[in-house]
């Protein structure tokens, strides 16, 4: 407020007469997400930083063939557990595969994994969300009980249960983490549907006879995607850290797919004891995938949503 | 007041109805070529109707649940594990202190940790330890703390020859002994932990500090440290306690994981291994038991804001 109150002060009537009619044109705007990035690479350092990482996990996504001399997956002979150098620069595992290849290549799994699991565990919560919002009554009442019961499942429990009734397979942890963690996040959906559902061009939309579905789709939906793109931001860290805890314990996206998560699994200590360059580039790829998108998915719902600027996460 | 109290205790039932029928549904769901696999990999049963009959699958519905929480209710009765043919409760009685200690030493040093440097950091806002605090906070956040714990075994026993005891070592023979004995898992969980109570902790000082009340207390002569204390953190404490509540599961799963890395003989090393064997009732009992106890500790949590907030308490 106090901002806005001394921008507006600043301008005299002086100084708006010396605009010519070509400089009083607006600037051109770019689309609302450009501008939103440009924001926060200008005002949000650490975000910044954050979108630095992330666009750094994307290229070695992308151009993991072109990054790596070895397949991730073939087993050199002869080359076990040899330590970091010009040969192999992050060393070779016990089965003698190249570990800078495989940390190459697991950007491009754990990316993969935790943008889909991201977007189906959305899609589940904008799903019961607004259904839940907009029909309404006692289906509300219910289903938030039920929501209410899904939110004191600890994640990897869901995800491990999931995965005991349907089998290993990446197509299923990523269910698993959609079924895992639609719960809270549908909340934030509900709330934000049940704060337009009683406003005026709602009851507009319905006295002109539009369907409900229609309503959903073109009145309330639009509504939703700033929570969506916010909760989008900052979901992807952790899709990929459950992931990687879970291929930690053995659950997750099954060998020879090269998982962060698998390839730190205690199973393979003794074999770190020997190599202790095991232990430590596969848990450094995860802490900085995690954190550049938590650094990213932070100033990103500063910037989508004032009201929350300075609060829970303002570090 | 007393209201407030029963009303908050009374609000566990239906949740953990719904639960506990969440959970009995977990068996419902197992896909018919699961139980074929049961019969055949396992050897559950003969064929896939016998392990059918096992699970109680014979039975409508209605008749299932109902036997389901009769056993429960009336005698405490979980089933029997089909893996080793034991009583599901009698296992666990053995496993829920070892889970319940492990994970009550990390909450106690999640907040040891957590409260003070959220505290130090909020008053020395700016200063360069503000910024050292904060760093270890995001660092804290990104990196997961299995991996630490991987690093710490590895290392600990290349540079000092130091290995985690392999004998277990029960609270109720030795518990100086024992407690030594989780003290390394309990605290390497905690510094994850603790980066978000600080970062909570931390942003609640800044607002609390600048309230009108706090110059208040100081200006009429009471010390520095008396207004920190009693005026400041006693008023930061609700939101800080709010995120130890949402903290609950991650500790859950956190403990879990612990427990298999360091090899403590707890709840989680029995989930794990019923999930590779695919023991559906031992599943059912450790996850109704963890959500019972999630839920349980989330109306501790509302009754503590009643202590805390007597407007709460009153409203």
């Amino acid at each position: 407020m106090v901002e806005i109150m001394e921008e507006t002060s600043g301008v005299t009537a002086d100084s708006l007469i010396e605009f010519t009619e070509e400089e009083a044109e607006l600037p051109s705007r770019h689309h609302w997400l450009i501008e939103i990035l440009i924001q926060l690479v200008v005002t949000k350092p650490l975000g910044a930083v954050g979108l630095a990482l992330v666009l750094l996990l994307v290229v070695m996504g992308v151009a993991a063939p072109l990054l790596t001399y070895s397949d991730p997956t073939v087993l050199h002979d002869g080359a076990q557990l040899i330590a970091p150098g010009a040969e192999y620069f992050f060393g070779t595992d016990q089965l003698g595969r190249d570990i800078y290849s495989r940390i190459v290549y697991g950007a491009r799994l754990s990316l993969l994994f935790g943008i889909a699991a991201t977007f189906l565990g959305l899609s589940f919560a904008t799903l019961v969300g607004t259904l839940s919002a907009f029909i309404g009554g006692k289906f509300d009442t219910v289903v938030q009980r039920f929501v209410d019961a899904m939110m004191s499942f600890p994640y990897l429990i869901t995800m491990l249960v999931v995965m005991a009734l349907l089998g290993p397979g990446t197509l299923n942890i990523i269910f698993a983490f959609a079924i895992a963690s639609f719960a809270p996040s549908s909340r934030v959906v509900r709330s934000a549907v049940l704060s337009i559902r009683g406003s005026q061009y709602i009851l507009a939309a319905r006295a002109t006879g539009c369907t409900q579905k229609s309503i959903i789709l073109t009145h309330v939906l639009p509504n939703v995607t700033a929570p969506l793109l916010i909760m989008a931001s900052q979901g992807v860290g952790g899709a990929i850290l459950a992931e990687a805890t879970l291929s930690f314990l053995g659950f997750g996206i099954p060998p020879p797919a090269p998982s962060w998560g698998r390839m730190l699994s205690s199973d393979g200590l003794s074999h770190m004891l020997n190599g202790p360059w095991l232990a430590i580039f596969p848990g450094i790829a995860i802490s900085i995938a995690v954190f550049g998108f938590n650094m990213f998915g932070d100033a990103m719902r500063d910037l989508l949503d004032p009201k929350l600027v300075g609060g829970i996460g303002r570090l | 007041m007393r209201r407030y109290f029963l009303n908050r205790i009374l609000l566990i039932f239906p949740t953990i109805l719904i639960v506990s029928f969440l959970v009995f549904a977990i068996s419902r769901l197992i896909p018919g070529d699961v139980v074929e696999l049961m019969a055949n990999q396992q050897g559950y049963g003969f064929d896939a109707q016998e392990v059918r009959e096992l699970l109680g699958l014979d039975l409508p519905v209605h008749a299932q649940y109902y036997e389901y929480m009769k056993g429960i209710i009336t005698e405490g009765y979980l089933g029997h594990s089909l893996w080793s043919g034991a009583s599901i409760s009698e296992e666990l009685v053995g496993r829920i202190p070892v889970s319940a200690q492990l994970g009550l030493m990390a909450l106690f040093f999640t907040m040891l940790m957590g409260i003070p440097i959220g505290v130090i950091s909020a008053l020395k806002q700016d200063a360069a330890l503000d910024y050292t605090l904060r760093s270890y906070a995001i660092l804290g956040l990104s990196v997961p703390y299995f991996w630490t714990a991987i690093l710490f075994l590895t290392f600990g026993a290349i540079w000092f020859q130091w290995m985690p005891p392999m004998q277990f070592i029960p609270f109720t023979e030795a518990p100086w002994e024992s407690i030594k004995q989780m003290l390394t898992p309990a605290i390497l969980m905690s510094l994850s932990l603790a980066a978000g109570i600080m970062r909570m902790t931390r942003t609640m000082m800044l607002e609390v500090m600048r309230e009108d009340y706090i110059r208040t207390a100081r200006s009429k002569g009471l010390g520095y440290w008396t207004v920190v204390f009693r005026h400041a953190l006693k008023n930061a404490l609700i939101p800080i306690i709010t995120i130890i509540g949402m903290q609950l599961t991650l500790l859950v799963a956190g403990t879990m994981i612990m427990e298999s890395i360091f090899s403590l003989p707890g709840m989680g090393r029995y989930l794990f291994h019923a999930i590779t064997q695919r023991d559906y009732p031992a599943i059912q009992g450790v996850t109704l038991i963890i959500c019972t106890v999630i839920v349980t500790m989330n109306v501790i949590i509302d009754l503590t804001y009643g202590f805390l907030d007597p407007r709460i308490r009153y409203s």
